[in-house]
């Protein structure tokens, strides 16, 4: 009796939560559709600059996968940035000599490497975590300079900082729809045209390799919290100790975790040096392994939310790339969303976090309205302070694996 | 005590001396692997450098030097300052352009310039140091964040109010009083060894002294040690992590200075980056023991210095010297770990072997 009553509670909180979600969706769209027509910044949910948006996307959210896989098993994997230098070279060597695709498996394997590194120092040595990932970070760096430069300036299109004109993976259009959506996009009606638009954008002329990283979303997040194998692994990260006395094979778990995360941020890297652009240059990753690991902080450790996180700073990241009207037009959106989130604080009876953000969003208004444009600079640093709000408003709901970066010795369980 | 006992000391630098071997290794396994020559590259970089890179290696020492104590002194707290990149860039930044806009003349300016730099570190690396007491956010990600921020804010300043010239953007070049010659150890045309270099040497003795002869020293690395028990004994934790955070980002904001006095003369395309991180690289190598670390920062300034000489006698790129110095890293906390494991397992030994001894005397 009591167990049915239990579930079907817990149903209903799920029917709840998946309906707010919608609705916010909805809102959302809503929101962002009303501020382009206020400030006449079509740009703002164009075609083109939701195509960017995914494109700057899909790097971090590479890295953020990687992040959430180490983090799970519970190994912080700071080294995401290297790995991620070491998976651009990858591509570029593999490309240039097989194609694309095998390089990005190229991509993965340079990756795997310093996952590989990682997980020897941490796991089997017990080294800490952050320790072993910023020396991960400096060989990254090292190697792919060097690689690069030892074996690049003999390569057609390559110098000793880069290689140009690699062949990227194939696009992809679907034909009726692609035309449809650019139809109704192309009218800028209310809400209608936004929707468009992004429906325009996936279909027309997408990277294949961008498919790829929005369905290792879905796979990881199937693998992690729907397979036995994944309960072992979280369990890794939760309680080492107790996984072990249940007979899991702690080290083995967390080798192949690491393995997987160091793989993710190398296709990230990957992608860089194939979609991004058309080819490899040193320095290329610019600390979006470091971003990854802001977005996957910032969605809480779950892949729904490191998706939402990626998407955000994806966003803005390309913002940069494009004109500063739209810039500005998203200062209002900031503030609309700061005050509605004030808002919502307020019925909550969160006095002082609602004053908080309340003012925030004040301050923000005052800047959309007394300014006329945005320094690019002010765009670059958005996801950084936007991390930083986020935990500083956010640090007790984030909920991390309880025994993350912790190291653990085999039986120690007693 | 038995900080003496040979067996002691021997076991200290086994581990450094591991890791060099092992970086040496993989060095020359990946010169070889590329279809270079390794003896090449060896005999090139264990050549007695030209005095004009020996000036170059004792400035990059210093620097590299005031990093690492930077690095020290969140480590030997339990915190891990990864935001000493931005803290040095946001510090010279301003210490720059308060020198160049010469309020004051002379000595006093390099003296007030001094100040600035190490409160402008101070305070950016405070930000962390508060969020991570009142909001238990963790000093790694805040100050990774706070790194790119300061780096954008830097370019966002320099663009909109430094002096244009050509491509490039600089602060205000400092007037000739302010600037400080050096000591030219060999002739002129090999360059000076930078006046304030010195402060590396402050730095070092300054760090040596707070932990060993001070309260305040003590506090630190029983908080560093062990939280629980520094708050049994009074020290109060959020107090003592904010002091250090800050105190770490002052030592932080000074380590370009050298740089800036003595030959840059401003901050622009001279400015050097990546010397928070090789401090950070450091400190672990030389287990942030003062002596330790010196011995650290002369290895990575050697290796960085000394690699320029590759490109005319060698097809080896410079850039190997970051693999080689990484591996170092990596190889030491590794072998670091495992020596404690295996004394602790001596140790562990021992004192079984004592226990039975005496029960069997007592029997």
């Amino acid at each position: 009796m009591s167990t049915a009553t239990a579930t079907s509670t817990k149903r209903t909180i799920v029917e709840r939560l998946t309906k707010s979600w919608l609705y916010i969706g909805l809102i959302g769209i809503g929101v962002v559709s009303f501020v382009r027509i206020v400030t006449d910044t079509d740009d703002l949910t164009g075609a083109g600059t939701i195509r960017a948006a995914i494109i700057a996307t899909c790097p971090i959210l590479a890295a953020a996968l990687g992040g959430l896989w180490a983090e799970r098993a519970g190994v912080v994997n700071i080294g995401l940035e290297g790995q991620m230098i070491l998976g651009t070279w990858g591509a570029a060597f593999f490309t240039y000599h097989y194609g694309p695709w095998v390089g990005i498996i190229g991509a993965a394997i340079l990756g795997l490497v310093g996952g590989l590194l990682h997980a020897i120092a941490t796991v089997t040595f017990g080294v800490d975590h952050i320790v072993s990932g910023v020396a991960i970070n400096l060989i990254g760096a090292g190697a792919a300079t060097y690689l690069a430069e030892a074996v690049f300036p003999d390569y057609e299109g390559g110098g000793p900082r880069q290689l140009n004109g690699l062949e990227a993976p194939t696009q992809i259009t679907i034909p009726g729809v692609s035309d449809l959506a650019k139809d109704v996009a192309d009218r800028h009606w209310f809400f209608v045209s936004d929707v468009a638009s992004f429906i325009q954008a996936l279909t027309t002329n997408i990277s294949s390799l961008s498919l790829v990283m929005f369905a290792l979303v879905v796979v990881s997040a199937v693998v992690l919290w729907r397979t036995s194998f994944g309960l072992r692994l979280r369990s890794c990260g939760e309680n080492p100790q107790a996984a072990e006395t249940l007979g899991v094979n702690v080290y083995l778990y967390k080798y192949i975790a690491v393995l997987i995360s160091g793989a993710l941020a190398g296709i990230g890297g990957g992608f860089l040096a194939l979609v991004s652009s058309s080819g490899f240059s040193t320095g290329q990753t610019g600390g979006r392994g470091y971003i990854g690991l802001a977005a996957m902080i910032f969605g809480n450790w779950r892949p729904g939310g490191l998706l939402a996180g990626a998407l955000t700073f994806g966003y803005t990241d390309s913002l940069r790339l494009r004109d500063t009207q739209s810039v500005h037009a998203l200062l209002l959106l900031v503030a609309l969303g700061l005050l509605a989130f004030a808002a919502f604080r307020a019925v909550r009876k969160q006095v002082r976090g609602a004053l908080v953000v309340a003012v925030i969003g004040v301050v923000v208004m005052v800047w959309f309205l007394a300014t006329d444009s945005v320094p690019r600079e002010f765009t670059v640093m958005t996801p950084y302070i936007t991390t930083l709000f986020v935990l500083a408003l956010g640090a007790q709901r984030l909920r991390m694996p309880a025994a993350d970066g912790k190291s653990y010795r085999r039986g120690s369980a007693g | 005590m038995t900080s003496f006992n040979p067996k002691t000391i021997g076991l200290a630098l086994l581990a450094p001396a591991i890791a060099i071997i092992l970086s040496i290794l993989v060095t020359t396994a990946v010169i070889a692997a590329v279809g270079s020559s390794p003896g090449e590259f060896w005999s090139t970089m264990f050549e007695m450098p030209k005095p004009r890179l020996r000036v170059d290696i004792v400035n990059q020492t210093a620097m590299i030097y005031i990093a690492a104590v930077a690095a020290a002194i969140g480590f030997r707290m339990g915190l891990f300052n990864i935001g000493l990149e931005g803290q040095y860039t946001i510090a010279s930044f301003a210490a720059a352009s308060f020198a160049g806009a010469a309020y004051l003349g002379g000595f006093a300016n390099v003296a007030a310039s001094i100040i600035v730099a190490m409160v402008v570190g101070a305070a950016w690396s405070g930000i962390a140091g508060i969020l991570k007491t009142t909001r238990g956010v963790s000093e790694v990600i805040s100050t990774i964040m706070l790194n790119a921020i300061a780096v954008t804010l830097v370019g966002y300043f320099l663009n909109n109010y430094g002096v244009k010239e050509g491509n490039t953007v600089h602060t205000k070049n400092l007037e000739p009083g302010s600037t400080l010659g050096g000591f030219a150890p060999f002739e002129d045309r090999d360059g000076e060894i930078w006046a304030l270099s010195i402060i590396a040497v402050l730095v070092g003795v300054g760090f040596w002294v707070l932990l060993n002869k001070t309260r305040f020293g003590y506090d630190l690395r029983a908080s560093g040690q062990s939280e629980s028990a520094a708050l049994a004994s009074g020290i109060n934790p959020k107090r003592m992590i904010l002091v250090s955070m800050m105190l770490s980002g002052a030592v932080a904001g000074l380590i370009w200075l050298p740089a800036l006095f003595g030959g840059a003369r401003n901050y622009g395309t001279s400015f050097q980056v990546g010397l928070g991180f090789l401090g950070i690289a450091v400190a672990l190598l030389g287990r942030n023991r003062p002596l330790g670390m010196l011995f650290g920062a002369l290895l990575f300034a050697f290796l960085s210095v000394k690699s320029n000489d590759l490109t005319f006698s060698t097809d080896v790129s410079p850039s190997i010297v970051q693999i080689t110095q990484g591996v170092a890293v990596l190889a030491v906390v590794v072998t670091y770990e495992v020596v404690r494991r295996w004394r602790t397992r001596l140790e562990q030994r021992a004192v079984s072997r004592e226990l039975a001894e005496a029960r069997e005397a007592t029997a």
